[in-house]
């Protein structure tokens, strides 16, 4: 179980920026009992950004957006939809918005911060992995997370140890950042990177969150 | 003047700057460091004090920058962002300020696990490019990074960053570097420089980015009196592109030590020519004694007033 919370409506809109056409994609598993996915969350995304002038091509709801067979599956009944669509909202938590960042060739951006593990590992059935930092920067790395991934948790750049693409900790092992470098550079958003990402708030991670998950609340 | 030191009057006033490194040591010996300034003092415009670097536990570089400025030294105070977190390191920060300290040089640092404590938990609560804008907001805005006001004696330093041309992806090295500029750095170091092409194919990007214009750049050397020295380098130190051409010259030499003031003076004679190149970083890594060998041969001595 991972908790998520709503990121503001207005740092989701500053996110889209000018995109207009926006595929709605939410998570009917541990975000639905979060009540940051779900079809009612859905509902109300679509509700607020059409508010905001946006245009939703399309909208689907998967059991766990973790899991990348069953967003290919799903997704593969919605292309045209997709194909219209400038960028993916995802409705869900930070292992979701990489699971979708895998699966399609679109910008994905997050409509959610993840603020805990919950205390049950393992759920999500691939590689993708989620600190729950609590101030999700997967929409200004494309979807690969350098909290997570990242040896130094760098949120600017790759250090100097970044060499062939391989990290300086283990040669076996990718450089987060040149994943990064590459999938943005795909998507031709590497200009997002030019934005100096600040210093990262913590205490959205301390401990103290972590202890004071919403396990009883979700249980009821 | 953003700090008064030696190095940004030298730099300010156009003139070709000489920094070298000076790495303290692996113990409490003040006599180490007095040694090794003796080879450099009075002879360059600022001498970079290394954080632990390599990961591995050394004296303090505040403490041991304390010692080199006793010898007529002007240190630049390495800071990483590996040991401590950001109330550490403004601590830091205003201590050696308060010290006399003129002159930082803001790094992520090198990981842990390849030093001698890989058990270790880091920190990197905040990275280079945010130290380097949470010192210039200490200096020029007068604000602790929380936005508590300093209200008087703001710590006065002059910004260093480093760049190396040789890590990938070179596309982002370029925007990196950007980012620290806009961040606050004043001057840059780079990566010791054994690659003059790979590294002219760095220069261009940067010139054509018109960054030179706007951040002093220095170059780093690294003598060497050996080619087993080149080959450890090449598979042991992080983010280095090091020539077999080089290798090779060196183990055929009859005099290796020789050969490498003569490779670094010929580096030294080819970065001078090139457009954005403010100076010179020297590290010779365990030869201290050569820098003012290679200064005097190079023509950089005296020293200009400034």
């Amino acid at each position: 179980m991972l908790y998520t919370e709503n990121k503001p409506i207005e740092e989701i809109l500053d996110c889209l920026g000018e995109e207009k056409n926006i595929f709605l994609l939410a998570c009917n598993g541990c975000a639905d009992i979060c009540e940051t996915g779900g079809q009612q969350a859905l509902t109300t995304m679509k509700r607020e950004l059409e508010k905001a002038g946006k245009n939703v091509s399309g909208t689907a709801l998967v059991d766990f957006l973790c899991d990348k067979m069953l967003v290919a599956t799903r997704l593969a009944r919605e292309a045209k939809n997709l194909q219209k669509a400038d960028s993916v909202l995802a409705l869900t938590c930070g292992i979701g918005v990489q699971a979708v960042a895998k699966v399609v060739e679109k910008v994905v951006h997050p409509a959610a911060n993840t603020v805990s593990l919950g205390g049950l590992h393992g759920l999500w059935p691939a590689e993708e992995l989620c600190r729950a930092c609590g101030e999700c920067v997967l929409d200004y790395t494309g979807g690969i997370c350098p909290i997570a991934f990242c040896a130094k948790n760098l949120l600017n750049g790759p250090c100097g140890g970044s060499q062939d693409g391989k990290c300086e900790v283990d040669k076996d092992t990718d450089c987060a950042w040149q994943l990064i470098y590459d999938r943005l550079k795909s998507l031709g958003k590497l200009d997002n990177l030019a934005r100096i990402a600040e210093a990262k708030d913590w205490q959205q991670s301390t401990s103290l969150e972590q202890r004071k998950t919403k396990f009883t609340k979700a249980m009821l | 003047m953003k700090s008064g030191s030696r190095l940004e009057k030298v730099l300010t006033a156009g003139k070709f700057a000489v920094t070298c490194e000076l790495g303290p040591p692996k113990n409490s010996n003040p006599q180490i460091i007095k040694k090794k300034a003796g080879y450099c003092a009075g002879k360059v415009d600022g001498v970079n004090i290394t954080d632990n670097q390599t990961a591995i536990v050394r004296m303090s570089s505040i403490a041991s920058g304390v010692i080199a400025m006793s010898c007529g030294l002007e240190p630049i105070m390495q800071m990483v962002c590996r040991d401590r977190n950001r109330i550490a390191m403004q601590s830091d920060i205003l201590g050696a300020a308060g010290l006399g300290i003129r002159n930082i040089l803001c790094l992520s640092g090198d990981h842990q696990k390849l030093g001698n404590h890989p058990e270790a938990k880091n920190v990197f609560d905040i990275d280079s490019i945010q130290l380097i804008a949470m010192v210039r907001k200490m200096r020029d805005d007068k604000q602790f990074l929380s936005g508590d006001p300093i209200k008087e004696h703001e710590p006065r330093l002059f910004i260093g960053a480093v760049a190396n041309p040789f890590a990938g992806p070179l596309e982002l090295r370029v925007m990196r570097l950007a980012k620290k500029i806009q961040a606050g750095a004043d001057f840059i170091q780079t990566q010791c420089v054994f690659d003059i092409d790979r590294f002219g194919e760095w220069t261009e990007l940067v010139t054509e980015a018109g960054l030179h214009s706007k951040v002093y750049i220095l170059v780093g050397l690294t003598p060497v009196r050996s080619h087993k020295a080149l080959l450890y380098m090449k598979s042991n130190v992080a983010g280095m592109s090091i020539p077999n051409e080089l290798v090779s010259r060196m183990e055929s030499a009859n005099d290796a030590g020789e050969e490498g003031v003569k490779i670094c003076l010929e580096m030294i004679e080819k970065v001078r020519k090139m457009e954005g190149i403010a100076g010179i970083h020297l590290m010779p890594i365990g030869w201290e004694s050569i820098t003012p060998v290679i200064l005097e041969r190079a023509g950089l001595l005296p020293r200009p007033e400034v």
